[in-house]
């Protein structure tokens, strides 16, 4: 249950912290972009139909990158074809996600070692958040990675990560001693 | 009325002079009739016009490299007669050539339209150059792809747009 779905008697005030709103609602309305590039793109267009609905968790396909929040790449990802991913990923407005789907997209997939045409994994160009492992992978595990991206927003913060902030303290109290 | 495959090299070799045909290969289950490439075009018309066989379409046409001990690269011809439902099969044989000297043949287009994306996608895939084509660029690969894939001695390029393409 999140917070919204309970009933509130106060007034309709509710008291939460700014950072779980943002992310409350970026993970409750996450409009992937609709393209897909091979037979990964089935499995991808039946997690979209009523039997699987997705719509129950605010993901809708959008027909544009300038309205997508997330990136679904769905198949072998060719040469010819990158130059294209790329550009359509830096059409998307920030904050943006890429699930990296199937094997072919993930590594190369069947490909690794004879496709010359094929980019070995997506990964080297642009930045994947989520992994889905499956050749191609079924609509529940579509599913699964789409949960997992909610959970990897969910944990998201304003303010720098506690790695970030301990080096940078690490650094300013060496070169105190310096 | 169905005609043999001896029975067209026969009527190919009357009308164009033993010159034409080079060979054959009958013990495969399609046999191929191996012609001279400087005739290719003017067997072509003539298996599309004569009346007896009626060739009217290029149902494939493929590339085949033969690799660099027998250096030699091929382009088979898959003809087929609609009116009398006969195949027949053209090969024809160049030298391999190299980046700077393709292998050329002439290009039959002008008889067949659909020998128009064949003949581009043999061009992409092997680099053979098809004399009097059209549009001869390639068909599947970006244009800024370097070498042709199915030749046996093909070595993929270490980067493409700064992309790593071995794994």
């Amino acid at each position: 249950m999140s917070l919204l779905d309970h009933k509130f008697g106060q007034g309709g005030i509710v008291v939460s912290q700014l950072e779980d709103v943002l992310n409350w609602a970026r993970l409750s309305s996450l409009f992937p972009m609709s393209f897909g590039l091979a037979c990964c793109a089935i499995e991808m267009m039946q997690t979209f139909t009523s039997g699987y609905d997705l719509d129950r968790f605010g993901i809708i396909p959008r027909a544009t990158p300038r309205q997508s929040d997330v990136m679904i790449v769905a198949g072998t990802v060719t040469f010819k074809m990158a130059d294209r991913i790329k550009r359509l990923y830096e059409q998307m407005p920030e904050p943006r996600y890429v699930i990296s789907m199937g094997s072919c997209s993930n590594c190369g997939g069947p490909y690794w070692e004879h496709g010359y045409h094929v980019v070995k994994g997506v990964d080297r160009i642009v930045p994947v958040d989520i992994y889905v492992p499956g050749c191609p992978p079924r609509p529940e595990a579509l599913i699964g990675g789409f949960l997992k991206l909610q959970g990897k927003i969910r944990q998201e913060s304003l303010v720098e990560p506690k790695a970030v902030e301990r080096f940078l303290t690490k650094r300013t109290s060496e070169t105190a001693i310096i | 009325m169905n005609v043999n495959f001896q029975e067209i090299k026969e009527a190919i070799l009357v009308s164009l002079g033993t010159e034409a045909v080079l060979g054959e290969n009958i013990s495969l289950a399609q046999p191929q009739l191996i012609v001279n490439k400087e005739y290719l075009k003017d067997i072509c018309l003539f298996l599309r016009d004569d009346e007896r066989f009626f060739f009217d379409q290029l149902s494939c046409l493929t590339g085949l490299d033969n690799g660099v001990p027998k250096n030699t690269i091929e382009v088979i011809y898959h003809l087929y007669s609609i009116p009398f439902n006969v195949s027949f099969i053209l090969k024809v044989e160049t030298d391999r050539g190299d980046e700077q000297h393709l292998p050329e043949v002439s290009s039959v287009t002008d008889i067949w339209r659909t020998a128009n994306w064949h003949e581009r996608e043999a061009f992409d895939m092997y680099g053979i150059v098809f004399i009097g084509h059209p549009d001869l660029r390639r068909i599947l690969l970006p244009t800024d792809w370097e070498g042709y894939p199915l030749r046996k001695d093909y070595k993929e390029q270490e980067f493409y747009h700064g992309i790593k393409v071995a794994y």
